[in-house]
């Protein structure tokens, strides 16, 4: 069986959700010569071992893609990874649980 | 009627669904890894194992009526007593045809799961409910083939040549809505003999052969 004719093929990107109100993640693609063989071919493929909730396909052409960026400056200090914040954090978090005992009379765990 | 006669009407009956699941699941295996794209090898393969298990849920039903268990009844039986339709057991070897039988199964198989949805046996008409819900699907992905290749030649040609395999899957009742659903001519119209269940084709045998192979290399054994 020769391959269905290239003009009728489309790639089609796969979303899956795992679970209901989870977001959509990439999940990889396949290729259909339209959306009905897409769905019927990404059912069998993401969701038949009940692992989605929902899929999204989405025709490859559909996405508009960006990957060009400009940081001629080098900005570091817009960036968080320069800080160290886990102390800081432990900290504040011990605070809030302090004022909490106190005004509860609870005693922290 | 008495009540063993309606039992093993019963259990022949769950053998025959049993039995067309199980071979047309194994016929579609083959084409594991073979399929014309990816996409369709998963999905083709992913088939196959719904069929088996649906089999499998069948076999249960007719394996406490009979005694004995499911594996048995799938792989000790010998090729004669098998009850399936010859058009599962056919060695396809081309797309065209492999297509024309899965779309043909699938529209036989509706009408006769709508026949058993509303049957008076409870245990049967919510298996077959249950069995549905999954044929909804393979159902989507055979018309959509069809819908495609309804205008190729080597499509027609192969729906045309097993079209009397296809009437023989259902009783003769069931058979004028078959031919009403796919727009073919019903058996008795004319010449046309439908390849009726009971009679195999040699291809049943080699089936058998390899199918039964590694349980009948070591009988009794648990897996």
């Amino acid at each position: 069986m020769p391959a269905l004719p290239a003009p009728e093929r489309m790639i089609y990107e796969v979303f899956r959700q795992e679970k209901k109100g989870q977001p959509f993640q990439h999940a990889g693609s396949l290729i259909a010569p339209d959306a009905a063989f897409a769905e019927a071919w990404a059912r069998e493929q993401y969701g038949r071992r009940g692992e989605s909730a929902a899929l999204w396909l989405v025709p490859r052409d559909a996405v508009h893609e960006v990957v060009d960026w400009a940081d001629e400056f080098d900005l570091k200090y817009r960036r968080v990874d320069g800080y160290s914040i886990k102390a800081r954090l432990l900290e504040a978090r011990q605070r809030a649980s302090d004022n909490y005992s106190e005004e509860t009379g609870a005693s922290a765990a | 009627m008495t009540e063993p006669q309606e039992h093993s009407g019963r259990a022949q009956l769950l053998l025959e669904l049993a039995d067309d699941e199980l071979i047309v699941g194994w016929r579609d295996s083959e084409w594991t890894g073979i399929a014309p794209t990816l996409e369709e090898d998963v999905a083709f393969s992913s088939i196959a194992q719904n069929e088996i298990g649906h089999a499998r849920a069948l076999y249960e039903l007719a394996a406490i009526e009979l005694g004995t268990d499911a594996d048995a009844l799938a792989f000790d039986r010998q090729p004669a007593e098998y009850r399936c339709a010859p058009l599962v057991e056919l060695h396809l070897l081309d797309w065209a045809h492999t297509i024309a039988r899965r779309y043909l199964y699938e529209e036989a198989d509706r009408v006769r799961i709508e026949a058993l949805k509303s049957s008076d046996d409870a245990e049967l008409a919510g298996l077959a409910a249950k069995i549905d819900r999954e044929e909804v699907y393979h159902r989507l992905h055979a018309e959509l083939w069809a819908a495609r290749l309804r205008e190729e030649p080597r499509f027609r040609d192969a729906v045309a040549e097993l079209w009397p395999y296809a009437l023989g899957v259902l009783p003769e009742e069931l058979r004028p809505e078959l031919a009403r659903r796919v727009g073919l001519e019903p058996a008795g119209s004319s010449l046309l003999q439908a390849a009726e269940r009971g009679r195999h084709t040699p291809e049943l045998s080699e089936l058998w052969g390899e199918m039964t192979e590694v349980r009948r290399s070591a009988p009794g054994a648990q897996w």
